[in-house]
């Protein structure tokens, strides 16, 4: 289906490869995000109860439920309040918050701001150390090292973690007393104790993340490495590390930015069990709350970011590997 | 220096790790090679012949290991060296040749840093001396402008250009001993005739020793001054070259070369059956290519054979494409039986799909390797016939038996099957349909010349017996005369010659047959 809604676009900016990507994954974007939020939306109204009954609980009478309703519209019906939400975001307006009564954009961009903040701190020590594994173990594939690097990305592969994080905890800050237990942060936290904060949790997340970019990294290559062309440069002579580093890398490319992204996704929207279990005022747990409490407009907000975010790497890791593959960038 | 041959290979024995015990790959196999030499190295795939090429450099293929004998370079044991000592060895003075130089060359990289790779690492030259080295040695290999070239991409050059430059890669070092692996067998006559000069050329220039890996002895006659014939990993017969074609002693070398020899035309049987496919002024193009065919017409009858000839690029393949639906022309109508076929595939009703099948060059890249060769025979008895269970079963066993293969196989995957045996399967699952035309996309081109033999000979036998008609795209002239009722000649999109094989491919020629036909190595007209 994709690829159909490719060709018209090919032809238009076809000499320029990366242009004509962007703009047809931009021009899917749209319906993509479109049909989320009718899903999103779709799924809240199924959803037993309302934000009326979550926010006045069992005391509630009548006719203060049908009050909170009629001031969130709720007495409306849903497809009109999905147009009424959608002609605001197409206006630049996330809406209101039902239960805080806030503006969303406000506090989503605070959220979104310290969720960043965590999957970048993440992401700049995990995805070089991840690559590096990979690249070693290739290097001395089945020796022992390659045997070490296997048995340690086995192991975070399989590690839950909330079992990690509370591990952590319990050595580094119950024990050992080094570090925070909480990533709570604090507007006018000084950067520093931002930064302690923040240290186990980002601990939590690399080694959620590590061993799945070590793993398609060495297998990436590992597939390269059986290429005739990597046997010819055996045969010229040429040191194993030349080969990997000028022969097998590159080629490699494609498949290693893929993964990577997978896993940048993966720390912008994977992370609520991660910010529950240090109580980081994050994206996930706000979404988790919104959801709870029934507050439809948050919860849209936040799934439409998550959708960007997901749309944004990927095409990252296309621009990426398209730039890496001579084939595309010098055509015929 | 000293007065040993440049290589001396010594009772060499190596043998493959397998789950079934240890498998001997060359068993107890000598061999001496003085510079300025050529010893050509023949036999069927699984004879051993790259193996020893490999062990000539000092390199085994992981799995394999050496039980026995010695490589020696210049007197010195090379196996005996360290692993660091070896690789220096192999970039400063021996080089390698593959088969497939679109393989063989790393697609990252433009062509001129990979030539002169090896010569930089090993400190021969500095970098604008390679270059320079390079540009020669493009201008020698009569590369398009060679100051130039080495800036292009592998995939921005064709084939034929690219085996060229692989041979100038490995002469940037200034070899002692090269190794050239089937340097032309993927290319097309032509094309090959061109690069089998080169390699004469560059060898006379550079004094080096070479190893010349081929299964087709024509090609090695042309360029060897002794040969080695190889089978099962031993050796089984070694002389000069002309005395091994003259007079050959063992009757292994006897059936390789009446195999090379056979050119003799079917006969000519001009019946007027009724015209079962006719194509008219078909003009095709892919979508990010320029036209491909232009305005073809051809007419193939019932029970016949019309084999398309050309190089590669002529359209063969495409024309194919076209007829069985998987690239609807611009122009043009394909006819079968009478009725128009429609243009694309998707609407063809499913008799006219059934009655057209396809068997491709490459049964490896045609077959799942995922799936037992009983399940891909199914699928064709399913979707046309609604086969099920016993009735299914029967009737594998009898595909299976009529391409001359046990019914046992039926559980194999291909990868345990030998290529001849997996194009034997790829040639059940068009019966399986019970087609009236088979378009037969270079079937033999991948496989050795016994076995490219059996399939000729079964392919004719199936013609006889069921009346089928046989579109044979080939690139191989003797295949065309041995096989084919008709002959059309491809050149660049356009039917240049066509009719029936004894009056197409004898003279008058024009230019473009005529060559040809020149270019088809035969060991007749070995020097």
């Amino acid at each position: 289906m994709s690829s159909r809604a490719l060709i018209p676009l090919r032809f238009s900016v076809r000499e320029h490869p990366i242009l004509s990507l962007v703009a047809a994954r931009v021009a899917i974007s749209i319906p993509i995000l479109f049909v989320v939020s009718i899903l999103i939306f779709a799924a809240t109204e199924v959803l037993p109860g309302d934000v009326a009954s979550a926010v006045l609980g069992q005391s509630a009478t009548p006719s203060a439920l049908a009050a909170l309703r009629a001031e969130f519209n709720l007495d409306q019906p849903a497809y009109l309040r999905y147009i009424d939400w959608l002609s605001g975001v197409l206006g630049g307006d996330l809406g209101t918050s039902f239960t805080s009564r806030r503006d969303i954009t406000e506090t989503i961009s605070l959220r979104l701001g310290n969720t960043l903040v965590l999957a970048a701190a993440t992401a700049i020590v995990t995805v070089p150390a991840a690559v590096f594994l990979g690249i070693l173990s290739v290097y001395r594939h089945n020796g022992f090292l390659d045997r070490a690097v296997n048995a340690f990305t086995r192991a975070t592969v399989a590690l839950p973690e909330f079992f990690s994080g509370y591990l952590l905890i319990f050595v580094f800050a119950v024990t050992l007393g080094w570090l925070p237990s909480s990533a709570a942060v604090f507007r006018d936290m000084s950067p520093g104790a931002r930064a302690v904060a923040l240290i186990l949790p980002c601990i939590t997340l690399a080694l959620a993340v590590i061993g799945h970019i070590t793993t398609m990294t060495r297998a990436a290559l590992l597939n390269v490495m059986s290429s005739p062309y990597i046997e010819m440069a055996e045969l010229k002579g040429l040191s194993r590390w030349t080969i990997i580093r000028r022969h097998a890398l590159p080629n490699a490319v494609g498949p290693i930015a893929n993964v990577v992204a997978l896993n940048l996704a993966y720390l912008v929207v994977g992370v609520v069990v991660v910010e529950s279990v240090f109580v980081y005022p994050g994206m996930g747990q706000y979404m988790i709350d919104a959801v709870l409490r029934r507050d439809v407009p948050t919860v849209q907000a936040c799934g439409l970011i998550f959708s960007v975010a997901y749309i944004v790497v990927n095409m990252l890791a296309d621009i990426f590997a398209l730039i890496a593959n001579p084939r595309l960038r010098h055509p015929k | 220096m000293n007065d040993a041959p440049l290589l001396d290979i010594r009772a060499l024995s190596i043998t493959a790790r397998s789950a079934s015990g240890p498998i001997r790959l060359i068993d107890d196999v000598s061999l001496t090679l003085a510079r300025g030499q050529v010893l050509g190295l023949i036999g069927e795939s699984g004879a051993g012949k790259s193996t020893i090429g490999f062990a000539a450099l000092g390199y085994l293929r992981p799995g394999l290991q050496v039980t026995g004998g010695e490589v020696r370079i210049d007197g010195r044991d090379i196996l005996a060296l360290s692993a660091q000592d070896r690789s220096r060895l192999r970039g400063a003075r021996l080089a390698y040749v593959a088969q497939s130089a679109t393989a063989a060359f790393n697609p990252a990289h433009r062509l001129g840093d990979q030539v002169v790779e090896a010569a930089l690492a090993f400190n021969r030259l500095d970098r604008s001396k390679a270059k320079k080295r390079a540009r020669d040695l493009f201008a020698m290999l009569e590369l398009p402008s060679p100051n130039t070239f080495g800036e292009r991409f592998p995939h921005q050059v064709s084939g034929g250009q690219l085996q060229r430059a692989m041979i100038a890669m490995a002469m940037c070092t200034d070899p002692e001993l090269i190794v050239f692996d089937e340097p032309t067998t993927a290319l097309d006559v032509t094309t090959q005739d061109e690069v089998l000069k080169a390699i004469r050329n560059v060898i006379a220039a550079s004094g080096a020793g070479a190893l010349y890996i081929s299964h087709d002895l024509a090609v090695v006659a042309r360029v060897a001054d002794e040969i080695l014939v190889l089978r099962h990993g031993r050796a089984v017969e070694h002389g000069a070259t002309r005395a091994v074609i003259d007079t050959p002693r063992e009757a292994y070398t006897k059936a390789l070369l009446d195999v090379a020899r056979r050119g003799g035309s079917r006969s000519p049987e001009a019946g007027s059956t009724p015209s079962l496919l006719s194509i008219e002024g078909i003009t095709a193009a892919y979508r990010h290519g320029g036209t491909i065919l232009h305005d073809v017409s051809l007419s193939l009858p019932e029970a016949r054979t019309l084999a398309v000839v050309g190089e590669s690029g002529s359209g063969k393949s495409t024309l194919g494409r076209v007829v069985n639906g998987l690239l609807p022309p611009q122009a043009g109508t394909v006819s079968f039986q009478g009725r128009t076929l429609a243009a694309s595939l998707d609407k063809r009703s499913r008799n006219d799909r059934r009655e057209i099948q396809t068997i491709h060059q490459s049964p490896d890249a045609a077959l799942n390797p995922r799936q037992t060769v009983g399940s891909i025979l199914v699928r064709p008895l399913g979707f046309y016939f609604g086969m099920t269970g016993k009735r299914k079963q029967a009737r594998i066993n009898e595909l299976l038996t009529q391409v001359e293969l046990d019914p046992a196989l039926a559980k194999r995957y291909p990868a345990e099957l030998s290529g001849g045996q997996k194009q034997r399967v790829c040639i059940a699952r068009a019966l399986a349909a019970e087609p009236r035309l088979i378009i037969c996309d270079e079937p033999t081109s991948a496989l050795d010349p016994l076995v490219a033999d059996g399939i000729l000979r079964l392919l004719r036998e199936l013609q006889e017996s069921r009346g089928l008609s046989y579109l044979f795209i080939t690139h191989d002239i003797a295949t065309v005369r041995a096989f084919a009722h008709e002959v059309a000649v491809m050149h660049l999109g356009r039917v240049v010659r066509q009719g029936t094989v004894a009056k197409a491919l004898s003279p008058p020629f024009d230019d473009y047959t005529g060559r040809l036909l020149a270019a088809v190595p035969t060991l007749d007209n070995v020097s």
